[in-house]
């Protein structure tokens, strides 16, 4: 008896191992790989990119045609650390298909590795032009090589507020910063604090201020010292940067300016720190965060409707030669394997109308010209994507294009700056070590 | 690709196990033909020999190439010496990595093996026992990931006057209303005792579980005299039971050293080193995946190794003397 539930149970054992094998290990799919450019009609493309919840439901949904279509499986696989997922993947030789990159800086580092397809045999490069202006596909390319497209943009720095409470105070949307600053010393003169801000995100902490000092410095000094600052230039003990953060300290390290104190600042995460502008009686007045804080607010109060309830203004001009500025940012796409499956997925992925999912689904903006306004869901969006069709100067992100080492440093020294802003001296003296060090 | 994959697992499973078969097959084949006196010699060695050989591939190799990296620059090109191991004990935000993992190791470890055995001593003779045991150890069956998210929202912070939704800022204004609710992770001055709060309510069931073992295995009989003599529960457990589970208590200890000397997933999942939270494994990972620093990635592995080495050496040498924990 006993010897018979031993042989059971290892048979069990075996059975269950064979099982797991197959099941890990597609044998039974057939993966057709078609020679030259015949679209496959089987198979798997897997993505790695950094979309949760809802906007992973509306890419979820925009997949859906394509696999219908084509038969070919969409594996989707999502990290808020996309860096060094991504970074131990490719260094493993096991990359995803397709990636979302973790920003221009990563990008050139792959692409100079040799990790990245060249798009450009894999597009029909006149549909591309056509679709992209020229300062996109700019981004997206290294070396002459375009090895990364953009997936989605948004634009980073509109002062989100809600049109009743500055009604109720009699506040008109400021035209300039000087402005800006009169509205924000009388609310916190009346004991209201103006401003709302949230910087926690997870291991990218700090990112928000970035932002903030980012549309601050492109707008007291220009997108050409703008460029030498993220491409290791200027330094950050120069009075041009140390005016920047001045003037973000002026709101951020003052407890009457900003909703909850620095214990608030510091730990609210990004996706809720709108939340005091909805309160009642109001919290904040004002929130500076990129086009895409649309999706979390209405995540947050679904009841509210976007341009009654909530609005936005651009960040106010500081220099009137910048006023046009606009900083934008997105999520770069790359092919790290040229399989046709993969061929077929990022071809679908850029075109107007899986654009449209993207627009419509979320808010977020396309970079593709051809996706028409009307798959813009609400008027603020279609605002936004028309701000960025129309701005004059647009800057990336800056963090984003710096070298990995230095964006992290910047990250953190946001934060320690909010935590005690007196330190100000040492931390740009660090910041300013850690720039000779990784440029 | 998904074929290659395939193709390897098929031959991991059933390759490897089918060939070693072979190889030990056609050794004893060989070995049979010696002298006696020789295949006795032999022969240990023959059957040691794929053993070494992978333990060669997959562990000595990896340690000799992190050794040599960690003297070489940020992408392995060019000899800089020692200067990586100088840098650990000269930049500022290394030392505070330093002084982090000091403090991970002293009090997270003092704290985890007392309170472990309180518990122990405590619920050894209750009737409850178990119950409260298993709600000890329950937290040992989550993952750390699972744990700092958990006490990510147990520290949530809302400003004074708003509805605390984080549980400890909950309770202590309601205990106290005059308490200032306090943004635990993100105050310098108390972020990494809240850290290592969360590493002891992981692993203080691991501690309390093997001392309690221990403390059961303490002979009746040699309690019972020392009671009969007139010692008082205190004496019988500082001068009886205290003496007899010793070497079990180092054992947990130098566990628990090595455990927290690499610990990462707590810190990680929590502040991922902000405002002065981070420790050698956290700085390791950024390093190595976000600064494409091989060299100092390396640098810092060899410091941990070095770092656990002789705690090591004492735990297996304790191994050896008991010949089992208990």
């Amino acid at each position: 008896m006993k010897k018979r539930t031993k042989f059971t149970i290892v048979a069990a054992a075996v059975l269950v191992a064979l099982v797991f094998i197959f099941a890990v290990s597609p044998l039974g799919r057939q993966t057709i790989c078609t020679a030259g450019e015949r679209v496959p009609v089987e198979g798997t493309v897997s993505v790695l990119a950094v979309w949760g919840g809802h906007e992973l439901d509306v890419f979820k949904e925009m997949a859906k045609p394509f696999e219908k279509e084509t038969g070919i499986n969409v594996s989707y696989e999502g990290t808020r650390d996309i860096n060094a997922v991504l970074t131990t993947r490719v260094q493993a030789g096991n990359p995803p298909d397709i990636a979302v990159l973790p920003g221009p800086g990563k990008m050139a580092e792959f692409a100079r590795a040799g990790h990245l397809v060249d798009l450009s045999t894999v597009f029909d490069m006149e549909r591309i032009r056509a679709d992209y202006a020229k300062g996109w596909l700019d981004m997206g390319t290294v070396g002459g090589k375009l090895v990364g497209v953009f997936a989605k943009v948004a634009i980073k720095g509109l002062v989100w507020y809600n049109p009743h409470t500055l009604e109720d105070e009699g506040i008109e949307i400021p035209k300039d910063a000087d402005q800006m600053r009169v509205i924000s010393a009388r609310l916190a003169r009346q004991g209201k604090t103006p401003w709302s801000i949230g910087l926690e995100s997870g291991a990218a902490s700090g990112w928000v201020g970035t932002d903030w000092l980012e549309n601050i410095f492109l707008r007291q000094h220009g997108p050409q010292k703008y460029r030498d600052w993220y491409e290791g230039k200027l330094a950050w003990t120069s009075p041009e940067v140390r005016e920047t953060w001045e003037t973000w300290g002026a709101i951020v390290a003052n407890p009457n300016m900003v909703y909850g104190g620095k214990q608030y600042v510091l730990s609210t995460n990004f996706g809720q720190a709108a939340a005091p502008l909805f309160m009642d009686p109001p919290g904040a007045y004002f929130h500076m965060q990129a086009s895409f804080i649309q999706s979390f607010i209405k995540e947050q109060f679904p009841d509210l409707q976007p341009g009654e309830d909530f609005n936005f203004f651009g960040f106010p001009p500081i220099h009137p030669q910048y006023a046009d500025a606009v900083e934008a940012a997105g999520d770069l796409v790359g092919m790290f394997n040229d399989t046709p499956q993969a061929r077929a997925f990022i071809k679908y992925l850029t075109t107007p109308e899986a654009q449209s999912y993207w627009t419509s689904g979320t808010g977020a903006l396309s970079a593709n010209r051809n996706v028409s306004l009307v798959f813009y869901p609400d008027v603020l969006s279609r605002n936004a994507a028309q701000i960025l069709q129309k701005a004059e100067i647009v800057v990336f992100d800056a963090s984003d294009m710096m070298p990995g080492k230095m964006n992290n440093a910047f990250w953190s020294a946001i934060m320690s700056y909010v935590e005690n802003p007196a330190r100000l001296d040492s931390i740009l003296r660090n910041l300013e070590q850690t720039r000779r060090e990784s440029y | 690709m998904v074929l290659r994959s395939t193709i390897l697992a098929v031959v991991a499973v059933f390759g490897v196990p089918a060939g070693l078969t072979l190889y030990i097959f056609m050794v004893e084949k060989g070995v049979t033909r010696l002298r006696f006196t020789l295949q006795k010699r032999i022969r240990p060695w023959l059957w040691l020999t794929p053993c070494l050989a992978i333990l060669s591939v997959f562990l000595l190799y990896p340690v000799l190439n992190t050794l040599v990296l960690s003297f070489l620059n940020n992408d392995s090109t060019r000899f800089i010496g020692l200067q990586n191991y100088v840098r650990i004990f000269t930049d500022r935000e290394m030392l505070i990595v330093l002084r982090n993992n000091a403090m991970w190791l002293v009090f997270f470890t003092l704290v985890t093996v007392t309170v472990g055995l309180l518990i122990a001593v405590l619920t050894d003779r209750v009737k409850y026992e178990q119950a409260a045991k298993a709600l000890i150890f329950l937290p040992m069956a989550i993952s750390f990931v699972a744990a700092g998210v958990i006490w990510k929202f147990m520290y949530e912070f809302r400003p004074k006057g708003t509805p605390q939704i984080g549980t400890v800022n909950a309770v202590l204004t309601t205990l106290s209303p005059s308490f200032e609710p306090q943004a635990w992770l993100f105050n310098p001055s108390i972020n990494n005792w809240a850290l290592i709060v969360v590493g002891i309510w992981i692993w203080t069931g691991f501690a309390m579980v093997i001392l309690s073992a221990s403390i059961k295995g303490v002979p009746k009989e040699i309690m019972e005299a020392a009671r009969i003599d007139g010692a008082g529960e205190f004496q019988v457990f500082f001068r009886v039971t205290l003496p007899i589970i010793k070497p079990t208590i180092v054992v947990v200890t130098t566990t628990l050293i090595i455990n927290v000397l690499k610990i990462f997933d707590i810190v990680y999942v929590m502040t991922n080193g902000i405002l002065r939270t981070e420790v050698i494994a956290n700085r390791m990972y950024k390093e190595m995946f976000n600064f494409m620093n091989f060299g100092m990635a390396s640098t810092l592995a060899v410091l941990l190794l070095v770092a656990i080495i002789p705690v090591m050496l004492l735990n297996i040498k304790r191994f050896g003397q008991r010949g089992e924990v208990q």
